[in-house]
């Protein structure tokens, strides 16, 4: 069909219309966000995605107020956070929404990727939709780190050294990249201006990815808590009102613990470190990460003694050494890259853990082990810290690189119902 | 039996999310743990008790500001804790600070007015350590949120002076502080009992100006604290009804489908 023989939009306020023909935005919408056929039996679960989705946009609503009052120099960045927290009409305001929205981020799209390994949201048809998901993740934990060394405090600076420090690891050329990142021989204002930059560069990035993660959601059609396809139309509601409404509930309650934590206790989740003005001279006790990177911290440090290759004599003058920050840093890259390749290494025909009983054991230890590796990751890596890492190290990656692949073969699944009118049914006539 | 496992599934989450904050807090060595004290301010909604912070402003302008710079504040800010602005001035004008250039081009000097920061004690580090046995007193606008503890540890650290357990000798200059880390400190014991006599007549007592001025500091680290706290209330109460309203219209609007 042709643009001039399309039927003319039946919108009846005539500016709505109007442009509706021209650019059919409000057809889209009402395609994609009003009878968009969503399965309706998601649980609170489905909230988490619309909800990060809002910390976003708060996440960059907050920023380029605080932007407009901070000065990206090694010299005055500290001073000027501390001035828009005092002097600036509601720059406290801004200041803890911001700082604290990053936890809540991070609390929602943990959330959010959790309910997907659960119920296997990311198998065919929808893998090219998790592997967008993943690379938010990515793009978040960049964003998030770039952003918690501009207020230039001692985590500030501390972090930014040991982190842009692990590239050094990287055999001949680590050193030099680290200079690269640094811009410079030392951290100093050019890191401090680049990661400015692109901390105000990524989240719109980020905002590009969900816009492909969320076409590609509305292409094969939101996963549910059975796993199964909607098949008729018993199975589905139209996104709004069911869900605008089910979401804007959600929202409200995340919304109320969030702004508690902001208005009631908007330093529970930083470190006094990070009021103290980075000094390159005075290295902090401990320097840890913020709580959302504790689990992958661990598995960096639960990584402890060097592997010597003996090549002498052939190749090279020296030994080669597997050094144990090396295998730290593949270790901690490797557990977010292997979420790439999850649809490929899980090809069990049943997506949700309700159906599979011993998969669903396995993911619930995943989780365990996060925790595990959560708590492991404050502590200094020593004794039982040390094994506790190892451990959730260890259980992590089998979980993906032989459970999974072996449930995916082996595992007796349990009989999945036939239709999500259904289980809707079913789980009502159980009550 | 899925509701079940739904529930643990919730006890799962909500313990990563409340334990793993908690973990990055639960190290620390400190030989001695500072007492937990009460105070006011600390409570979910309590508000700064004014006269105390007075009272510590004292202390701060008579023992801590001959080492200890304030950068963060200025005189103006002290309406904040209940004085007028001619005591403001009268405060202010006690300090002379350099302003400059002139139409001359020269520096000069001046009374300081309301909108100047606190008058630091010394000019740079180098001449702060150098007037203090190579010590170098840490700014305390921002030193209740600057330490692990916070109000606990800094009333800790100015009652916390004693003499070293046998065996333990202090090094030249120093001080034995049971709250301090490595316990050698370079500050000398800055308050006793009957240094400062308030406005009322009365001397202090160590624990008196200690607390005043612990809870001077904590308001000078966190100054927009009871504004916070008044419209979390506000925010709070519209989310509270805002969910409740929303979760009804859920279930009305769900009834037509279940």
């Amino acid at each position: 069909m042709t643009a001039s023989k399309k039927p003319k939009s039946d919108f009846k306020n005539p500016v709505v219309k109007w442009v509706d023909e021209r650019l059919p935005i409000f057809t889209m919408m009402e395609k994609e966000y009003g009878a968009y056929p969503t399965p309706k039996n998601f649980n609170y679960l489905w909230n988490f995605g619309a909800i990060a989705m809002v910390m976003l946009m708060l996440m960059i609503a907050t920023g380029i107020f605080l932007a407009m009052n901070y000065t990206p120099h090694i010299d005055m960045a500290f001073n000027s956070v501390e001035r828009m927290t005092r002097d600036v009409n509601y720059g406290w305001l801004l200041r803890y929404l911001h700082m604290n929205g990053a936890s809540f981020f991070f609390i929602a799209v943990y959330i959010h990727i959790y309910r997907g390994l659960y119920y296997g949201s990311y198998k065919k048809p929808r893998e090219l939709l998790w592997i967008f998901g993943v690379l938010i993740f990515l793009l978040m934990m960049a964003t998030a780190f770039m952003g918690y060394a501009l207020p230039w405090s001692q985590m500030s600076g501390w972090g930014v050294n040991v982190i842009t420090n692990l590239f050094s690891a990287i055999p001949f050329v680590g050193d030099s990249i680290v200079t690269w990142l640094w811009g410079g021989p030392a951290v100093g204002n050019p890191t401090l201006n680049r990661f400015y930059a692109l901390h105000y560069l990524l989240p719109f990035v980020i905002f590009a990815v969900i816009f492909l993660h969320v076409w590609a959601l509305h292409i094969s059609g939101s996963g549910n808590p059975t796993g199964i396809e909607p098949k008729t139309e018993k199975d589905t509601v139209p996104f709004h009102p069911y869900y605008t409404i089910k979401d804007t509930f959600g929202l409200g309650v995340f919304m109320f613990i969030f702004m508690a934590v902001v208005f009631y206790a908007p330093l529970a989740l930083t470190h006094s470190d990070h009021f103290k003005q980075f000094d390159s001279m005075v290295t902090p006790e401990h320097i840890v990460p913020e709580w959302y990177f504790l689990p992958f911290y661990a598995i960096l440090k639960s990584f402890t003694s060097d592997i010597t290759i003996p090549l002498t004599g052939y190749m090279f003058d020296n030994a080669l050494v597997f050094t144990a920050k090396l295998q730290g840093v593949i270790a901690m890259f490797g557990s977010i890259l292997i979420l790439f390749v999850l649809p490929w290494l899980d090809t069990s025909p049943v997506r949700s853990a309700r159906y599979r009983p011993l998969y669903r054991i396995s993911v619930y230890l995943l989780l365990l082990s996060m925790i595990v590796l959560g708590y492991a990751g404050s502590q200094p890596a020593e004794g039982l810290m040390l094994t506790l890492s190892r451990l959730g190290t260890g259980y992590y990656f089998m979980h993906f690189i032989v459970i999974v692949p072996f449930l995916s073969k082996h595992e007796k699944t349990l009989p999945v119902p036939k239709s999500i009118n259904d289980s809707v049914i079913q789980a009502k006539g159980s009550k | 039996m899925i509701n079940l496992y739904q529930k643990y599934f919730a006890i799962v989450l909500t313990a990563l999310f409340v334990f793993t904050p908690v973990a990055v807090f639960a190290s620390s060595d400190n030989s001695h743990h500072p007492m937990a004290q009460s105070w006011p301010h600390k409570e979910t909604f309590g508000t700064y008790d004014k006269p105390s912070l007075q009272r510590g402003f004292q202390v701060y302008r008579e023992v801590c500001a001959g080492c200890h710079s304030m950068n963060l504040l200025s005189y103006r800010n002290l309406a904040e804790i209940g004085f007028t602005a001619d005591e403001i001035k009268a405060i202010a004008a006690e300090d002379n600070v350099m302003d400059g250039p002139n139409d001359e081009g020269e520096m000069f000097e001046r009374p300081a007015r309301p909108s100047d920061r606190f008058k630091a004690p010394f000019e740079n580090e180098a001449q702060a350590r150098f007037g203090n046995n190579g010590a170098y007193p840490p700014d305390l606008s921002l030193l209740v949120k600057a330490r692990h503890g916070g109000e606990d540890y800094i009333f800790a650290l100015l009652t916390g002076y004693d003499t070293p357990p046998a065996g333990e000798t202090v090094r030249d200059g120093m001080y034995w502080n049971k709250y301090f880390k490595g316990n050698q400190i370079g500050m000398a014991p800055p308050l006793s009992s009957g240094l400062i006599t308030y406005s009322n007549g009365k001397s202090a007592s160590l624990e008196q100006s200690a607390r005043d001025i612990t809870q001077f500091l904590a308001w000078a680290s966190e100054p927009n604290m009871e504004e916070r706290k008044k419209m979390g209330l506000k925010v709070l109460l519209f989310l509270l009804v805002f969910s409740v309203i929303a979760y009804t219209a859920k279930r009305r609007i769900w009834a037509k489908i279940h």
